[in-house]
């Protein structure tokens, strides 16, 4: 396979990345989860937010247990857990999927600057990262879901801003570690502007630990959403998604004699998360075999 | 081929200081003292020759050199090159000088990207160049890897591995592309920081008489570090010895080998082993006492005088200036007053 260029640094790592098990597993769940949550759709056998009645009488079917019309039985409205199983995928991954890009392209930037041109910039910026970390999201979240209509946006965008903060420190850890290095001082030796020796050797040279970081990165933000939305200040319904359709259990009746109701998306939740930490364990070890 | 001109001076270095601040505090700092990395130094460099610049770990060798490409915006001095003073010049001017100066560096594993190709490597000199408009004549992609191509041969590797990464290579085969790098621009001197000090000494005579035939075909002029006197011995016209930032002694490199006179140069030159095993054992070493001083103190005597085997009371307040000796021989030290 010619995926990347022979012996180049991703031709090695990709190689390495085969032979951990773990990893592929890893990827290979994820991938089946991307691919359930692209073909929706086609899966679910019924719409996420149908409200199903019992036959006959005006009445929700509320709490069914799994029969064969209802896979996974019922929630507390009626509607097929199976069904919103499914099409919580999609939105459980598109929120972890756009905060951490927004986290990412943050994080990166400021880390790049803050690591390659140091001094004042720095001192500044890492002073809000201080802050930002600091930060209480919990009640940020609650604070903004009381004054505007919640939105899955707001949740995107509150994930992305609170967690650029651990990106941008490894790209500065990262930068200064590159920085010095030789090759930087012959681009410089030889005329580059900073602008090329940022992205032509720094990032090229950076890009393994920031895609670690991606992966952990997206691995939280689908945990936060989970508790964001389990708190019901995150995904709304009747938006189906793992976090929300945990909300359930807050009942107690339903904690303890319903579990299709919260097993299923408590275990698809630990699952994509445990995959793509291991996908992110096999890309670390596969970008730095030295350890 | 190139026409020896004699006595035409290339460089220029005049009372070159090049200090690093020391800083404490919280988001405002306070200068609270400076590193002296290099304090005060003037030499000049005729066009052809070499200058080997020697000294132990932290004397501030490659500080200077990379003062002098101005990497480092030097404290105050100049460095003259071709005229232009580069301490000064507006940044146009200072890219067109970067044509003519280049550099090789010390560790051939660190001064090579690990993401790019050979082929990249060399020819990044060159890109830049052409995309800011400044080669001398106009170059397009294809002349660009004709060159490299050309590059590749003049130092020794074959030009197939153009497409391979630096990793692919053994530590001479790297210092080589790292030669085809600065000669790409055809510059006029070679700053080489260590060029060979992490390399087997059977590769480093290989890189040393690459160096010399590049020399003699292409007029190039060297500053060449290297803390390993055989090496500056072979490959140097004249040689700078520093201590503590300061240049202690510069002269003729058969003169200085022959008849050293700063105590320190002395020393060093007694700290080399002989490889023939009769002189060897009769070989007088001169034991320094103490460490070298930190480069943080600013001195009101001279640099060695702690070390020194021969110190006077004048050494301790004043600063030895650079006696003439004649026969192009100057040393730092009151001895020779």
């Amino acid at each position: 396979m010619t995926l990347f260029k022979k012996n180049s640094f991703y031709d090695f790592a990709y190689k390495r990345f085969k032979k951990n098990k773990l990893a592929v597993i890893g990827a290979a769940v994820t991938l089946l989860f991307v691919v359930m949550a692209i073909f929706a759709p086609l899966i679910a056998p019924y719409e996420p937010s149908e409200f199903f009645f019992v036959e006959g009488q005006n009445v929700y079917n509320k709490y069914a247990p799994p029969s064969d019309g209802h896979l996974l039985g019922t929630d507390s409205l009626g509607r097929d857990v199976f069904s919103r199983l499914i099409y919580g995928a999609r939105v459980t991954m598109m929120v972890a999927l756009l905060a951490v890009s927004i986290s990412t392209v943050i994080g990166t930037f400021i880390g790049l600057i803050t690591g390659y041109f140091g001094k004042l910039v720095d001192a500044i910026f890492m002073r809000i990262v201080d802050i930002v970390i600091s930060f209480p999201v919990l009640f940020l979240l609650i604070s903004i879901s009381t004054i505007m209509k919640p939105s899955i946006w707001i949740v995107i965008f509150a994930i992305g801003f609170v967690s650029w903060t651990s990106t941008a420190r490894l790209v500065r850890g990262e930068v200064l570690r590159v920085k010095q290095l030789d090759y930087i001082v012959a681009a410089n030796a030889c005329g580059s502007s900073s602008l090329k020796i940022i992205l032509k050797h720094i990032l090229p040279n950076i890009l393994a630990p920031i895609m670690v970081q991606i992966t952990i990165g997206t691995a939280q933000a689908i945990l936060m959403e989970a508790s964001l939305s389990f708190l019901g200040v995150g995904v709304q319904q009747p938006t189906p998604s793992w976090g929300n359709m945990l909300m359930d259990a807050q009942k107690l009746l339903v904690l303890r004699d319903m579990p299709w109701i919260w097993i299923p998306p408590g275990i698809v939740n630990l699952l994509l998360v445990l995959a793509i930490y291991f996908v992110g364990d096999g890309l670390r070890d596969a970008f730095d075999p030295k350890q | 081929m190139y026409k020896k001109d004699e006595k035409k001076i290339l460089l220029e270095v005049v009372d070159l200081k090049q200090h690093f601040p020391i800083e404490t505090g919280f988001i405002f700092k306070k200068q609270v003292g400076a590193v002296r990395a290099v304090d005060g130094i003037s030499f000049t460099v005729n066009s052809g020759e070499t200058l080997g610049i020697v000294g132990e770990s932290g004397c501030g060798k490659s500080t200077t050199v990379r003062s002098i490409a101005q990497l480092y915006k030097p404290t105050s001095g100049s460095v003259v090159f071709d005229g232009l003073d580069l301490v000064n010049a507006p940044k146009n001017e200072m890219l067109k000088a970067r044509k003519n100066i280049q550099m090789i560096f010390q560790d051939p594993y660190a001064s090579l990207d690990p993401r790019m190709t050979v082929r990249t490597i060399i020819g990044e000199p060159l890109d830049i160049y052409m995309r800011r408009g400044l080669l001398d004549e106009p170059m397009d992609k294809e002349m660009i890897e004709k060159r490299v191509e050309d590059l590749m041969e003049r130092v020794g590797l074959n030009r197939a591995f153009k497409n391979r990464y630096p990793h692919e290579f053994s530590g001479g085969q790297r210092q080589r592309i790292g030669i085809a790098r600065a000669l790409a621009l055809n510059p006029k001197i070679i700053l080489a920081d260590e060029p060979v000090s992490a390399l087997d000494v059977s590769i480093q005579s290989q890189i040393l008489n690459l160096l010399s035939d590049l020399q003699k075909d292409l007029g190039l002029t060297y500053v060449f570090i290297a803390h390993d006197l055989a090496v500056i011995e072979y490959i140097s016209t004249r040689v700078a010895v520093m201590y503590l930032g300061k240049i202690v002694e510069l002269s003729k490199s058969s003169e200085l080998y022959h008849n050293p006179l700063h105590p320190y140069t002395k020393a060093l030159l007694s700290a080399a082993p002989i490889p023939d095993p009769v002189i060897e054992r009769k070989r007088q070493r001169i034991i320094l006492t103490g460490d070298v001083p930190s480069p943080n103190k600013e001195h009101k005597g001279c640099y060695f005088y702690e070390r020194c085997p021969m110190r006077m009371e004048k050494c301790a307040t004043n600063i030895p200036p650079m006696h003439a000796m004649g026969n192009d021989h100057a040393v730092a030290c009151w001895l020779y007053e």
